[in-house]
């Protein structure tokens, strides 16, 4: 006896009545026309009375298989009871027949529940097998992308990474080559799930390697798709563009594999990151055009995934790479660019859309001249730093330098008088108070600029004036009347010529510092 | 040291004392202006007018130098007038009050007017 079951190409055994022969299970294909006839039937029938092509109708009665009674519920064969010769070796009587018809209506709902029970098992375990897989590729992503990024002097770098729900093989990455040369990465793996993440794992750590022992960024895809290939499942391919920046100097050298092209947003416009090669791990013996740019201060690069440009609209449009270049040109320059490409997207893509593919965005931006100066020394730039020996008189030189050091800047007349005389006057008292006029002790002078402020500090070896020592304001009446010394007008005209003034002492050293606003100061 | 780049002479014109400064009205002044304090208090003349036209730094110090000399100036009864003074200098005797104290003029001819004979 055997029981047909459904979508299966397999048969079950029943355990069998002790002292019986066994019937062998007669395998049956999906699409032999026997189980259509069975289906329709749906009662119980002699072998020899069937007239149906059928290769397991042959393999029955080769079987010495009797009577077939198919297990029928809902209209829908779930099986079958294939019976051999009866033991009293006389035909199947009525009585039989209606005691196994009834025996198979009765066993067939069973069957059925069983079954669905069976294949929901089934299903659920599947679905964990999945979650856990992407639940893994996830943590193997996560794992390798870089913890935080990278701070390079007079460079911004932002990067986004958001996965699909079946996690893509995406990957940035960024390797310090040391003499302010950065490598930058941006790979897309085919495939999804844990074997894209494991090539990803692999095609990283054969970049970083690579990278390392090479200069040329074309030579350095070379060896990574030479390792690759012998590695590498059939039909998975890398694409992946490399570019080598030198930091100071803003020279950018960069190749592909077959990757999308990065764009540039300059003074004027946007430009691609042209250069052309095969993905990685296709073939061997590749090799790979190198380009070099020079990226200007305040110019924008901008490396991106398939997931973006091949993101699709409500009606099936794509998002496209004109559209992603139309957006550099509007925002490229914008601080936020990552967030407003985001923004863009999800515009786009509308409500409920469940992104196709790996997102993937790396942003580097040079800096501005300006913000270069005040980013590198956090606040401001020094325009122009000197040291002046203490001895009465000396101011002057203070006074002739920095009035040279701010020529360019464009304050107005009357406030670069102001300024000199607060120098003239701060100096004067680091030579006499602070070094007490002692040759051998400097007083150094700094003129810094920030975005709104030049700031100009006077340091000396003293100790500054006693704590709480406030600045009189000179009382001209007793000075004429004699009542009080002529002299004392230094910190007051100081207080009176710039917007601020401050002082420290740090270290032995110290300072006075003159804030002058570059707009909007006092008149 | 620094050179002296201050120099003074006085003369009486109109029947005032003209003071003509020239160079750095600061520290190396000291000396040449305390002859000029002298000259002020002993000419016996009524008004004193100081040419600054020639002057391009003051600092504290030379500030206390003309607080000093207009105290001496006060004492003997002596009206003191000035002239020649840049925007920034004039506008300093205005912060430290000087110009409560010695008249300012544009140029020669009105502060010679202004100050008695």
């Amino acid at each position: 006896m055997a029981l047909w079951r459904r979508k299966s190409k397999q048969v079950n055994d029943v355990a069998p009545p002790v002292d019986v022969e066994i019937v062998e299970p007669v395998p049956i294909a999906p699409d032999d026309p026997l189980l259509d006839y069975l289906q329709k039937l749906a009662r119980p029938i002699e072998v020899e009375k069937i007239e149906v092509e059928s290769p397991a109708l042959e393999e029955m009665k080769a079987a010495n298989i009797e009577l077939l009674v198919p297990l029928v519920t809902q209209g829908e064969l779930v099986g079958i009871l294939n019976l051999g010769p009866r033991l009293s070796e006389r035909d199947y009587s009525t009585d039989d027949r209606k005691l196994l018809d009834a025996l198979a209506s009765q066993a067939a709902p069973a069957v059925r529940v069983a079954q669905l029970v069976r294949e929901q098992e089934l299903e659920a375990q599947q679905r964990e097998r999945i979650a856990q897989e992407l639940r893994v590729a996830r943590l193997i992503q996560q794992t390798l992308l870089p913890k935080e990024l990278p701070q390079i002097r007079g460079w911004t770098v932002d990067a986004f990474y958001r996965p699909a729900r079946e996690v893509g093989g995406d990957f940035y990455d960024f390797i310090d080559l040391g003499e302010g040369r950065i490598g930058v990465v941006e790979g897309d793996v085919t495939d999804k799930g844990v074997p894209a993440a494991l090539v990803m794992a692999t095609c990283r750590t054969m970049l970083r390697a690579a990278a390392r022992r090479f200069d040329d960024p074309g030579r350095v895809l070379e060896e990574v798709n030479d390792s690759l290939h012998v590695d590498i499942p059939p039909n998975m391919f890398v694409t992946c563009f490399y570019a080598v920046i030198d930091t100071h100097t803003g020279l950018i050298r960069y190749a592909n594999a077959g990757h999308n092209l990065p764009y540039v947003r300059t003074e004027t416009g946007v430009e691609e990151l042209r250069a052309t090669g095969m993905p990685l791990g296709l073939m061997p013996g590749m090799t790979y055009e190198v380009k070099e740019a020079k990226v200007a201060h305040g110019d924008t690069i901008l490396i991106h995934s398939d997931g973006v440009a091949e993101a699709h609209g409500p009606n099936g449009e794509m998002f496209g790479f004109a559209g992603l270049m139309g957006l550099m040109g509007a925002h490229g320059h914008a601080p936020d660019l990552v967030e407003r490409i985001l923004d863009e997207l999800e515009d786009f893509t509308g409500p409920g859309y469940e992104q196709e593919d790996d997102v993937t965005l790396v942003v580097l931006r040079r800096t501005s001249t300006a913000q270069e100066a005040a980013a590198a020394f956090m606040t401001d730039r020094i325009i122009t730093e000197f040291e002046i020996e203490s001895q009465e008189g000396n101011e002057r030189q203070a006074i002739d330098l920095v009035e040279e050091a701010v020529a360019s800047i464009g304050l107005p007349e009357e406030r670069i008088e102001r300024l000199k005389t607060a120098v003239g006057e701060a100096t004067m008292n680091a030579i006499e108070h602070g070094n007490k006029n002692d040759p051998a002790l400097p007083v150094t002078v700094s003129v810094a600029l920030d975005p709104s402020a030049l700031r100009i500090r006077i340091s000396d070896r003293g100790s500054g004036r006693p704590e709480g020592a406030g600045v009189a304001t000179p009382d001209i009446e007793a000075k004429l009347a004699g009542d009080q010394s002529p002299r004392g007008w230094g910190l007051f005209l100081i207080e009176s010529m710039v917007d601020e003034v401050s002082e420290n002492t740090v270290d032995g050293l110290h300072t006075v510092e003159l804030v002058m606003y570059l707009e909007g100061g006092r008149e | 040291m620094t050179e002296n780049r201050f120099d003074v002479t006085t003369r009486v014109e109109d029947g005032r004392l003209l003071v003509t400064m020239t160079g750095d009205v600061n520290a190396g002044a000291a000396s040449k202006m305390e002859e000029v304090q002298n000259a002020v208090a002993d000419t016996g003349l009524r008004g004193v007018v100081l040419d600054f036209g020639k002057v391009d730094y003051i600092n504290s110090t030379g500030i206390a130098l003309i607080v000093s000399l207009l105290a001496r100036a006060r004492a003997a009864n002596v009206e003191v007038v000035a002239f020649g003074l840049t925007d920034h200098y004039r506008q300093i005797f205005q912060i430290t009050r000087l110009s409560d104290f010695v008249g300012i003029y544009p140029d020669k001819a009105s502060a010679l007017r202004a100050a008695p004979v």
